[in-house]
């Protein structure tokens, strides 16, 4: 087949998701402009849809393809052919129609807005599966369709009936949702591609795929459970607590049909299978019988109308089962048929249940005198669906009970037609009941209210539809005979030449079969009375207690096993955590296989086994000492230390500084919040307890030292030389490490500081709710336990701190500056700068200092990364992608020649971040202090030998007595 | 030296694991910090090792180590600072808040799923705090 590509079709179905974003608005002007919002998108869609048609009508396809993620087959491609039309239509058509209806159908009080916004929502993601090229674009709108769906069947929020149907038509149709995408990745799988285009010419590999059968069974299931087959059929008759306009457009024409869709999509690489036949002609023949049948003695209108679509899609699912062209086509046509007049007939039942405010068939009757447009329509419409001649109905049955008679099933030749035949009669029963026990009969004069016909507006979509079943009825091949053409040669991908529609065939078994089944409706019909207390006095299984029970069984069980795992001890969770870990990695490593690894080792030195011992202690010590916090500080502050030497002594002078660092300033920060916080950890473990632990920790432990073994006894491949290459001529610098964050991964350092300055952020914010409430009463109150110096700011520590401020900034500005082609950088910058102010702060206080040092931290943070961000957009004006540096050399007479690169300027951006949290830290900690009394210095020690004479008596007594009290 | 550093890494992980299955909050974040540690280390030890060579671009050096990893831990060593302190301030909101530093939720004495071998802590005769430390692994 030629294909076309048009941007247009991604267009028609973005649409409806546009066309949803409005009516929600539009409700404030109005209902009409509310309706009128959600109806133009359909029907924009729909004219560019009839536009596309004329290439179909030629038998190309149109296609639109959008890469997104190749690597993974997952693109946005989009896919038009015949079969893709027909539901295309189907979708925008009766959407269109079910929007004027629904104008009309919703009282005022009613969230209009939120319906449309809703069924918009819904059209998009229906629109979405059959314009879906790749399979797995088409399982996101798949379960979008259960979703909105879900949304749509519970817009009555206040009927507990509809809270219920949308749950379960969500867990039933969201089930098979699941089973379908694990389908559709072994179908992907299977046939080397995720498209559709490229899946249906690939049958035979899909066929001798190892997982044909768990593939199609799973499809199946999403299929079934879509398309309410058995057993999966009681969810619809459920949802039919949904608005009646919903249940015209999902539950008749759309998403129950999507199943259908699926598996005449898919047709040309299943069908033909034996497993195909057995399950899908089996399970819609089963289905057609039992729906019809209890469709028969439904009194609600809609219910009855359910099982009957229940019995229609089985019919349909059992014509795809059987696998031949003929089959194929018959069940294109009866999905065209029954979409008209199944969505005529549930608007019809919806004006009853508006008329008469009464849905039950025992409380109605004689209404055709009363409603006589709808009468019509209704009869009309229920006619066809009993398959009577000169309505659209009858065709389709026609060739399906044609198709049925010679289809033997497991060698037998009887079953099918016999069985086919019964589900006409069935079907042709409900109809008759559904004109004689509404719409004939005498007049009553109990209706709870007393109907007539509704407005022109609510009428005349099921007019149009009622319309349609007689026309195509009458003249079939001129209506829809080319067309039908075209959506079977796109099912079968063949190119077909059928057989013209039309009424008369002769005598054919079929036409035999469905005088049977005419008169045995009526002879149902007739009886019905006596039948129906034979079927009340029958016990039947009750699907919805089924599914109810099952649903508490599950709740129950898994509610404990939830319960027991998540019970709110983190403990519990990350002891389950470490051991699954460990246990996976043991698993990976006993069923892979392994080598020894062959790089060449560095043998130590006595340095490095001191180090190592040394490490060893400390965190031996750690873990023995853990209860006692402040010696725990102590050690942890070794155990970095030496991690620092280690970077050291392992050629990474960036590493080393930046550690050491941060050490610093992260152990002045646990000291300070240790000083709120008991400095103890009681005993709480046991024995038992703490054994596990050390087993999970041991285990752990040993499973991550011989991972790193491994890895470093291994020789790989780097990409480094890239960067080792191009440090120098490309990003001016030849600290390669430094050239990598501020120019080769600057993204990822622009991301990265981003992130430091939020977390600076939090804290400030954690520290701000802290200080209003609970904690702040706390702290107001604070007893402190410890006893103190009575020298808080000693006059050495505050002489010292003062003269290194100007060296300790100055290395700052050193480290930052070399950054570029020495170890350095703006990072190590910022933590050298933000410990010199530290140390101001430890010296004198925080506060007593902060009035000095008058800085926002804050705004450190939002300089920091503005700065480093317009360096960064600096490159687009040069007309190179975000943050690509530049750089050149500078002679200014004074100074040698040196180097000026924009990635200078980001490692500012990258300095003030770094400054600004540390120390946004740091001042939230210290604010939690204040506000426990803690007093501010006058003058920046306690003892200022400027300020006082030191020969004073009583001074030098003072100073005495505040040792002795140590 | 490889073996070194592995039983280094792998000590540190056990250790910062099994301080992390502890009930504290402190003991919490102690036991990231040395997890943090392992972590680093594993990921610099990723680039494999190296002594006397160079990450900085020199003329006539033929030899590097992988500069890499290295850029990738400098910027984690500045992000778990990030994150200890974030850990600090929740632990110490959540001390002031609740005035109990326990990482598990208050259980309910009925619950008949309870552990047996664990010690409700809301009847821990002991004092939170004021017991003396004992060098034991508890």
């Amino acid at each position: 087949m030629t294909e076309q590509s048009d941007a247009t079709l991604a267009l028609i179905a973005a649409l409806p998701f546009i066309g949803a974003l409005f009516p929600g608005l539009m409700i404030r002007v109005g209902r009409n402009a509310c309706a009128l919002s959600a109806g133009w998108a359909t029907l924009s869609a729909l004219i560019l849809l009839m536009i596309h048609s004329t290439v179909i009508w030629r038998g190309e396809v149109v296609v639109y393809r959008i890469d997104w993620m190749p690597m993974l087959g997952l693109n946005a491609n989009f896919r038009l052919d015949g079969l893709g039309l027909l539901f295309a239509t189907m979708i925008l058509g009766i959407g269109l129609l079910i929007i004027l209806y629904a104008r009309f159908y919703l009282s005022r009080e009613d969230p209009m807005g939120q319906f449309y916004t809703y069924l918009m929502l819904f059209q998009g993601a229906m629109l979405g599966i059959v314009l879906s090229d790749n399979i797995l674009m088409m399982v996101i709108f798949w379960e979008l369709t259960s979703l909105s769906s879900f949304l749509l069947i519970g817009y009555w929020k206040h009927n507990r009936a509809g809270r219920q149907g949308a749950r379960m038509a969500l867990a039933v149709t969201g089930l098979g949702g699941l089973a379908l995408i694990g389908g559709m990745l072994l179908l992907g799988n299977a046939a080397g591609s995720y498209d559709l285009s490229v899946i249906l010419t690939k049958r035979e590999e899909v066929l001798a795929s190892p997982y044909f059968a768990p593939m199609l069974i799973l499809i199946l299931l999403g299929a079934f459970t879509k398309s309410a087959q058995f057993p999966f059929q009681f969810w619809l008759p459920h949802a039919m607590a949904a608005p009646t306009p919903v249940s015209a457009y999902l539950h008749s024409a759309t998403m129950v049909k999507a199943g259908l869709f699926l598996m005449a999509r898919l047709w040309p690489v299943f069908a033909g299978t034996d497993l195909w036949f057995y399950l899908v002609a089996t399970t819609g023949l089963i289905t057609m019988l039992i729906g019809a049948k209890i469709a028969i003695f439904k009194d609600d209108l809609k219910a009855l109308l359910a099982y009957s679509t229940v019995s229609h899609l089985g019919l349909i699912t059992m014509l795809l089962g059987f696998g031949t062209t003929a089959a194929a086509t018959a069940a294109a046509f009866h999905i065209i048929n029954h979409t008209i007049f199944k969505a005529a007939l549930f608007m019809t039942a919806g004006i009853v249940d508006h008329e008469a405010h009464t849905r039950s068939i025992k409380r109605l009757g004689g209404l055709r005198v009363l409603m006589p447009i709808t009468a019509t329509l209704a009869i009309i419409t229920s006619l066809s669906m009993a398959g009577l001649p000169f309505f659209n109905g009858f065709l389709s049955k026609e060739l399906m009970l044609e198709e049925a008679a010679h289809t033997s099933w497991l060698g037998n030749p009887w079953l099918v037609p016999v069985l086919a035949t019964l589900g006409g009669l069935f079907s042709a029963a409900y109809s008759f009941r559904y004109i004689g026990h509404v719409f004939l009969g005498p007049e009553r004069k109990d209706y709870p209210s007393h109907p007539h016909d509704p407005p022109f507006g609510m009428w005349a979509a099921p007019a149009l539809l009622a319309a349609m079943v007689v026309v195509i009825g009458v003249i079939p091949q001129a209506v829809v005979g080319g067309f039908l053409n075209v959506v079977a040669d796109a099912i079968t991908q063949e190119h077909l030449h059928l057989h013209k529609l039309k009424i008369w065939h002769g005598f054919t078994p079929a036409l035999g079969m469905s005088a049977i089944a005419t008169l045995g409706g009526l002879a149902v019909f007739y009886f019905f009375t006596p039948l129906e207390r034979i079927w009340v006095a029958t016990p039947k299984p009750d699907a919805k207690r089924m599914y109810d029970a099952l649903v508490m069984f599950l709740h129950r069980n898994l509610g404990r096993i939830s319960n027991n795992l998540h019970d709110g001890r983190l403990t519990k969770f990350l002891g389950i955590f470490g051991a699954t870990t460990v246990a996976l990695g043991l698993f990976a490593y006993v069923s892979g296989s392994h080598t020894p690894g062959t790089r060449e080792m560095i043998a130590p030195t006595l340095v490095d086994y001191i180090g190592t011992i040394l490490l060893i202690a400390s965190t031996m010590a750690i873990m023995n000492y853990h209860r006692s916090r402040l010696l725990v500080l102590v050690l942890i502050g070794i155990n970095g230390l030496i991690v620092s030497v280690i970077f050291v002594r392992l050629s990474a002078p960036d590493l080393a500084m930046t550690q050491v660092t941060v050490e610093v300033v992260t152990l002045i920060l646990m000291l300070l919040a240790l000083h709120f916080l008991p400095k103890h950890t009681p005993r709480e473990s046991n024995w038992s307890r703490r054994s596990r632990d050390a087993t999970i920790a041991g285990a752990a432990g040993l499973s991550v030292a011989a991972l790193s073994w491994a890895l470093m006894t291994r020789d790989f491949e780097t990409i480094s030389g890239y960067y080792l290459k191009h440090a120098k001529p490309d990003g001016g610098g030849t600290n390669v490490v430094n050239v990598i964050l501020v120019d080769f991964r600057g993204y990822d350092t622009f991301g990265e500081i981003i992130v430091l300055g939020i977390a600076a952020l939090l804290i400030f914010a954690l520290e701000e709710a802290l200080m209003d409430g609970r904690a702040s009463r706390k702290l107001a109150n604070w007893i402190h336990e410890m006893r103190y110096s009575k020298d808080r700011h000693p006059l050495m520590m505050v002489v010292a701190t003062r003269m290194m401020m100007p060296t300790s900034l100055m290395v700052g500005v050193y480290i930052f500056l070399r950054g570029h082609n020495d170890p350095g950088g703006g990072f190590i910058a910022g933590l050298v700068v933000a410990i010199a102010l530290l140390m101001q702060y430890m010296a004198s206080g925080f506060a007593w200092a902060s009035d000095r040092i008058q800085f926002p931290y804050h705004a450190f943070i939002g300089w920091g990364v503005l700065t480093a961000g317009i360096t960064g957009i600096g490159a687009w004006f040069n007309g190179f992608p975000f943050l690509t540096s530049d750089f050149g050399y500078v002679h200014l007479p004074p100074i040698e020649e040196f180097e000026l690169a924009t990635a200078m300027a980001f490692d500012l951006g990258v300095f003030l971040t770094v400054v600004g949290a540390v120390m946004l830290a740091i001042y939230s900690l210290s604010r939690i202090a204040r506000r426990t009394g803690e007093s501010v210095n006058v003058s920046p020690m306690d003892y200022d030998p400027s300020t006082v004479d030191p020969f004073e008596e009583g001074h030098i007594r003072n100073v005495r007595t505040t040792g002795e009290e140590r | 030296m490889e073996a070194l550093l592995a039983i280094v890494i792998g000590l540190q992980t056990a250790g910062g694991l099994y301080l992390v299955l502890r009930r504290r909050t402190f003991s919490v974040i102690i036991g990231t910090a040395l997890l943090t540690y392992a972590v680093n280390l594993f990921l610099f030890a990723s680039g494999r090792l190296a002594i006397d060579m160079p990450p900085i671009y020199t003329p006539g050096v033929e030899n590097y180590t992988d500069p890499l990893p290295q850029a990738l831990v400098l910027t984690a060593i500045v992000i778990s600072f990030g994150m200890t302190a974030v850990a600090v301030l929740i632990a110490l909101g959540a001390y002031l808040e609740s005035d109990i530093d326990h990482i598990d939720l208050r259980r309910d004495p009925n619950d008949l799923d309870l552990d047996p071998d664990e010690i409700p802590w809301e009847q821990d005769p002991r004092d939170p705090g004021l017991e003396a430390p004992r060098g034991d692994f508890g």
